[in-house]
């Protein structure tokens, strides 16, 4: 037993695949990412309670998530370690949503326009 | 022609990395996930069903918050605790944020106790990835009753914004769901791994496929799409 995991942890490097198609990783990997999770959310926490406003906000908000996402998704699911096959067929269709989003953005835009032009009387 | 059965890939095999790797797996009328096993790709494609879903539901909130001329309720004031003499805004979501990813923290931990064949520790860290989920799930009750004893409902409330209720109760009582069904399934799972289920290969419920530890990658994968989730609904919802 003790042999195997000594095995997988010598085939570890970053872009290999392990042969056997198991994900087995060295427990560091996890922990780093786990602390840098706790450090991020902790930041998410202070752009509320330091009430930074505008802009920045925004900024700041959206780059913790995504970070925090990336983390999630290439260490924890193990994506980085899997073939890119499958990687992209799960990546790439979320980029569907962002072109509805940016639809939305701009039909919402158009109706809230439409509400306060017939609604307050112009 | 190959066994297309099998989800090893063998160094006999010898297939190109990285983008021709990509080009070459998708083409020729063969097996796409050439070392993922079918319970592996299928729970991936039920999870970017999940994806969409939710995607769905954060969309329609942008949508219902931008072209509302009412006031949107101001989150860091609605979620926030009172304790001793302080304010503090967000406390019991920042919380959740932290049990949650701690759940991922040890689900990782189970995984790869799994793969080791440490049958008692894999067992403890789904247990204790369960304990952690149903954690967050009773402080979402104790939130979502906060919330209802403070008048807020799917039709309206105090604060502004009508929809707000409803995109509340809708948005977290659906991944609060996901969780309290992951941590069923992380019960079962531990019972399974503690009795030797994935060492005898003993299959499952609705399949005549033998067990494996792999299964614990598997249900790891959901449970840390659910923790995904929550950083989405964390930004976009209680942030925003």
């Amino acid at each position: 037993m003790a042999e195997s995991n000594s095995n997988h942890n010598n085939q570890y490097s970053a872009t290999e695949i392990p042969a056997d198609g198991h994900q087995a990783h060295p427990l560091k990997v996890y922990f780093v990412v786990w602390g840098w999770l706790f450090v991020l959310s902790a930041c998410s926490y202070m752009i509320d309670f330091m009430a930074i406003q505008g802009y920045l906000r925004w900024t700041l908000i959206l780059f913790f998530m995504m970070v925090k996402a990336g983390l999630i998704v290439a260490f924890f699911m193990h994506i980085i370690w899997e073939r890119l096959s499958l990687s992209y067929a799960v990546l790439l269709p979320p980029i569907a949503v962002l072109v509805f989003v940016a639809i939305m953005a701009i039909e919402s835009n158009y109706t809230v326009l439409t509400r306060f032009i017939f609604f307050d009387g112009g | 022609m190959t066994d297309t059965s099998s989800a090893k890939l063998t160094a006999s095999d010898n297939r190109p990395k990285g983008l021709s790797g990509l080009v070459e797996d998708w083409s020729s009328d063969q097996r796409a996930f050439k070392n993922v096993s079918w319970r592996k790709a299928m729970m991936w494609i039920f999870l970017l069903s999940d994806t969409f879903i939710f995607s769905i539901f954060l969309l329609s909130y942008m949508t219902a918050r931008m072209s509302t001329k009412v006031g949107w309720p101001n989150a860091s004031e609605v979620f926030s605790l009172h304790i001793g003499h302080t304010n503090f805004p967000l406390l019991l979501i920042a919380i959740m944020t932290f049990v949650l990813i701690s759940s991922s923290g040890t689900m990782v931990l189970a995984v790869n106790y799994g793969y080791r064949k440490n049958r008692n520790l894999t067992a403890i860290m789904l247990l204790v990835t369960a304990l952690l989920g149903a954690t967050f799930v009773g402080m979402q009750v104790f939130e979502w009753t906060k919330l209802i004893s403070e008048g807020v409902r799917p039709w309206g409330n105090p604060m502004g914004a009508p929809q707000f209720g409803g995109i509340f109760f809708m948005i977290t009582g659906f991944h609060g769901t996901h969780v309290s069904i992951g941590v069923i399934f992380l019960l079962v799972m531990a019972l399974k791994v503690w009795r030797g289920d994935y060492d005898k290969q003993t299959p499952g419920y609705f399949t005549s496929r033998k067990g494996e530890y792999e299964c614990v990658e598997i249900m790891g994968l959901y449970w840390h799409f659910v923790d995904l989730v929550w950083v989405f609904i964390f930004a976009f919802f209680y942030l925003w």
